[in-house]
């Protein structure tokens, strides 16, 4: 058995508060101070079922290196009181070697939190924020953070300071008070000696920084589609995904591109695919319940040949479920939930900054095939903020193909072509006249019963997905090439995985994985070679069926049969899990 | 049009398909006042859509040399909307059954009147399901007989003039399948009304509800000049008989349209929204 437990070169801070108390503004502070720092970060959250104010906890990690996931314990528990923080106190793990700080006057600690056996402390928060004009406990905190993880309180004063001093809190006092923090965290650290101090190192041979973001999933997945292309898209609001469009929609009115709030998910998904159909590269977002309510549409979309992206932020199910937690259980309705045979494509990004090529690419897909793409985020990755090495810049040289010159009475909308893709005339093209139609019909597009049409026509809509080159970007294969340990996973769920194989690495262990980017159609004969010469096969997933280990048996010709590593949400994958599997293996 | 493009005419609209619909249907009838639309207003047959749903009534558009889809049961007027925000230069008209427009699409019908983009809506109203043979719509009297409702629905029916102009409807009519020429002329006022146009057509399926041939001599004209007053609208459209014909009602709302038209060049240089990321 080897064990692995190192979670080297990275801190992970967990700040909770209940209503008002400013949690989430200070893991966004701190995570843009370890930005401006030069570091690296990610900002999850977690919050109670208020829609404003309530108990909230930021969940931050921060390194010198770029951050995908979160790891398997937090160092460093803030909180700024306990109240309800049972609610979300399972996804905030601690150990032995971790530090509870509370706020002198936050009461008893909770059982849960004693029992982790993390060495539990008080500051004093509030009592020092009562003392300096405009500072308040989090504010404190932060400065206390910074001492512990070894950011340059330089960054944390500039990062705290563009913020409060719009507020009308003057540069003095805001370096006083992250100055008073400080101090409790240089204290702590000479009193309590390794026990508190979370000192990231230094990253070895670092050179000069490379371009570096602040942003999240969302963000990242609309720039993505701006950047693919879209030029229309529709919504109906839905928790993960709205603010992807919030995000958009003042940029659409800079770059020339319009957003409707529709009534409901039928009408936006129907929106988009008219716009698209009038030559207007279109995206639809939505989450879980939404999705289920535009499958008959994305059928639609499919018969009709009509370019479309939905972009499914999953979040905990059935039913309205957990709605502001992450949950990988979105895969099956969009590999099987059109009626009819009805090819599609359904892609997945892999991480914050993943989002942006995936989502690029899925515009790409939707306009090169004529078909409706699946863009499967969640919930994690969506709404996580992080710092990201800017992502490179690709030109996937997007075209939709259009006839040239069609003739009335010759051009044929669903003509049978060798790849599949037939020629789409834009209303507006003399002579391209037609109507699109999801009745089976002929080539002209006059509505059929017929078998040969019926036939020719699925062949062709399978045959263009099929035939089709996608490219290396289909999944990220890493690892050893002479590896016996296979493992294969998607979504946010690659990052906890990535962490395992690397500590696995580092103890000798070779593992090969295959992290895949795109879920249909099924790639077999490219996954068969991407395992080649494994014995041992793992399946990673959050899921409580199994969804994406069924998906792979049923499609895919595995080297050996997988074991599952699974469970639902809302909490996360951690990295040991992972490790534990490959412990019992090696 | 110039001077050397030849005037357009009806049958210029009318494609080669002949409609499946059974001899006699009153949906011939919509589909000829449509054509001589289009005809009086010399439209560019490329630059014209008919967006539909399904029903008998919704296969209209392959029967025109439009542009045209034929989508979803009910769908229509969202994916029309779509359409015309993302293509503001076409014209784009809506055309389909009453279980198509009132029961499935019924909320997108009130958001569609509310939401007044410059489309025409064109419900070819049998008062039944005539695609799925003869089960009462939501205009259909509630004692009206069938093998689905033995007796009668028992429901009173639908007034679709009244929710329109409550829901805010630019303009309003209601033709006759049997009156060409004057549903000719609501459809080319309806086009050229600003806004969301709602023209009911009554339209009598003679296999489903052959009584409705009886509609010819029952139909008559308000004989009143269209208004713009909203009081007025609702006192006419409290004494409708459901059979009263002519222009109703038209508001000088102006047509929503997006702050921006959309970019089909979408090689827009996006390194300003790149800089707000960065560090
Ligand atoms: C989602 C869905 N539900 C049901 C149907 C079956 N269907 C087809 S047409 C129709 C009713 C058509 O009635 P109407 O819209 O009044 O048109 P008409 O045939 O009378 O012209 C129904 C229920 C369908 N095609 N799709
Ligand atoms: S069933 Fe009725 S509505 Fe349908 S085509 Fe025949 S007459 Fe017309
Ligand atoms: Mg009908």
């Amino acid at each position: 058995m080897t064990q692995f437990t190192s979670e080297a070169g990275t801190v992970s801070v967990a700040i909770t508060g209940s209503g008002g108390a400013g949690a989430i503004t200070a893991g966004t502070l701190l995570l843009e101070a370890a930005g401006k720092a030069g570091w690296y970060g990610l900002m999850t959250r977690t919050v109670g079922p208020q829609i404003r104010g309530g108990e909230a906890a930021a969940l931050v990690r921060l390194a010198r290196s770029p951050v995908a996931g979160h790891g398997d314990v937090f160092n460093i528990l803030i909180a700024l009181d306990w109240r309800n923080v049972e609610r979300f106190v399972a996804e905030i793990p601690l150990g032995p070697n971790s530090l509870a700080l509370a706020d002198d006057d936050a009461g008893d600690v909770p059982g849960k939190i004693a029992a982790s056996g993390a060495l539990n402390l008080t500051a004093p928060f509030a009592k020092l924020a009562d003392d300096i004009r405009g500072a308040r406990p989090n504010i404190i905190a932060l400065g206390t953070v910074a001492a512990l993880v070894g950011l340059p309180i330089e960054a944390m004063v500039e990062t705290v300071a563009a913020t409060l001093i719009e507020k009308g809190v003057s540069l003095a006092d805001c370096t006083q008070a992250i100055r008073a923090g400080f101090d409790i965290g240089v204290q702590l650290m000479a009193s309590q000696g390794a026990a508190a101090s979370f000192r990231v190192p230094e990253a070895a041979g670092a050179g000069a920084l490379p371009d570096r973001w602040v942003i999240t999933g969302n963000q990242a997945a609309g720039y993505g589609a701006l950047k693919g292309g879209i030029r229309f898209a529709a919504l109906y609001p839905i928790t993960p995904a709205t603010d992807l469009l919030e995000w958009v929609a003042p940029r659409f009115a800079a770059i020339g591109g319009v957003l409707c709030q529709a009534e409901d998910e039928i009408a936006a998904v129907q929106m988009a695919i008219g716009a698209s159909y009038g030559g207007v590269p279109s995206l639809t977002t939505t989450s879980g319940p939404g999705l289920a309510l535009k499958l008959e549409s994305i059928g639609l979309a499919v018969a009709a040949e009509v370019p479309l992206v939905i972009f499914n932020v999953m979040r905990g199910g059935p039913s309205t479920g957990i709605p502001t937690k992450s949950e990988q259980t979105d895969l099956n309705i969009a590999l099987y939930g059109l009626h009819g045979d009805a090819p599609h494509v359904v892609v997945a990004p892999l991480s914050v900054d993943d989002c942006v090529i995936t989502t690029q690419w899925a515009v790409h897909l939707a306009e090169e095939l004529q078909t409706a793409v699946f863009v499967l985020s969640d919930q994690l990755m969506a709404q996580a903020k992080a710092v990201i090495s800017a992502p490179k810049e690709v030109d996937f040289g997007t075209k939709r193909l259009v006839p040239v010159e069609p003739k009335a009475g010759v051009y044929k909308r669903y003509a049978l072509t060798g790849s599949g893709v037939s020629p789409m005339a834009i209303p507006g093209m003399p002579g391209g006249q037609y109507t699109a139609d999801g009745l089976e019909h002929n080539e002209r597009g006059t509505p059929s019963s017929q078998a040969n049409d019926h036939h020719s026509q699925l062949d062709k809509r399978n045959d263009k997905l099929n035939n089709f080159d996608y490219g290396d970007i289909w999944a990220d294969i890493e690892g050893d090439a002479d590896a016996e340990i296979g493992i294969i996973t998607w979504g946010s769920t690659s990052a906890p995985v990535r962490e395992a194989l690397a500590r696995a690495s580092a103890s000798g262990i070779k593992t090969r994985l295959v992290a895949m980017r795109l879920l249909a159609p099924a790639r077999p004969a490219q996954l068969a070679a991407a395992l080649k010469g494994v014995k041992k096969l793992l399946v990673v997933e959050q899921s409580h069926s199994g969804q994406f280990i069924g998906y792979l048996r049923a499609q895919y010709d595995l080297p050996v049969t997988p074991e599952s590593l699974r469970h639902p949400g809302p909490l996360a994958i951690r990295p040991s899990e992972v490790c534990e599997v490959l412990s019992r293996w090696s | 049009m110039d001077g050397c493009t030849p005037k357009l005419e009806a049958k210029h609209y009318k494609s080669d398909l002949t409609p499946i619909w059974c001899p006699g249907c009153g949906h011939f009838g919509i589909q000829a006042a449509v054509n001589r639309a289009f005809a009086e207003l010399q439209l560019d047959p490329a630059k014209v859509v008919v967006v539909s749903g399904i029903g008998c009534s919704s296969r209209i558009p392959a029967y025109t040399t439009c542009y045209g889809f034929h989508g979803l049961h009910g769908r229509a007027l969202p994916l029309a909307i779509g359409l015309k925000l993302a293509r503001p230069d076409l014209t784009v008209l809506v055309a389909g059954g009453d279980g198509d427009g009132f029961s499935i699409g019924g909320n997108h019908f009130l958001h569609a009147c509310r939401r007044n983009v410059d489309l025409t809506y064109v419900v070819m109203d049998n008062e039944v399901y005539g695609m799925t043979k003869g089960q009462p719509s939501p205009t259909t009297a509630p004692d009206w007989d069938s093998d689905l409702q033995p007796g009668g629905t028992g429901i009173s029916a639908f007034r679709p003039l009244g929710v329109a102009l409550q829901s805010g409807a630019n303009f309003i009519a209601r033709g006759f399948s049997g009156d060409l020429g004057g549903l000719t002329k609501l459809i080319v006022q309806g086009i050229k009304h600003p806004g969301f146009s709602f023209i009911h057509a009554l339209s009598p399926c003679v296999t489903f509800r052959p009584e409705e041939k009886e509609w010819k001599t029952q139909t008559h004209a308000s004989g009143e000049a269209l208004t713009s007053d909203f009081q007025e609208a609702s006192r006419r459209i409290a004494a409708d008989d459901g059979l009263t014909t002519g222009p109703l009602y038209a508001a000088d709302r102006k047509a929503y349209a997006p702050p921006v038209a959309p970019m089909r060049d979408t090689k827009t240089d996006l390194s300003h929204i790149l800089a707000e990321f960065r560090i």
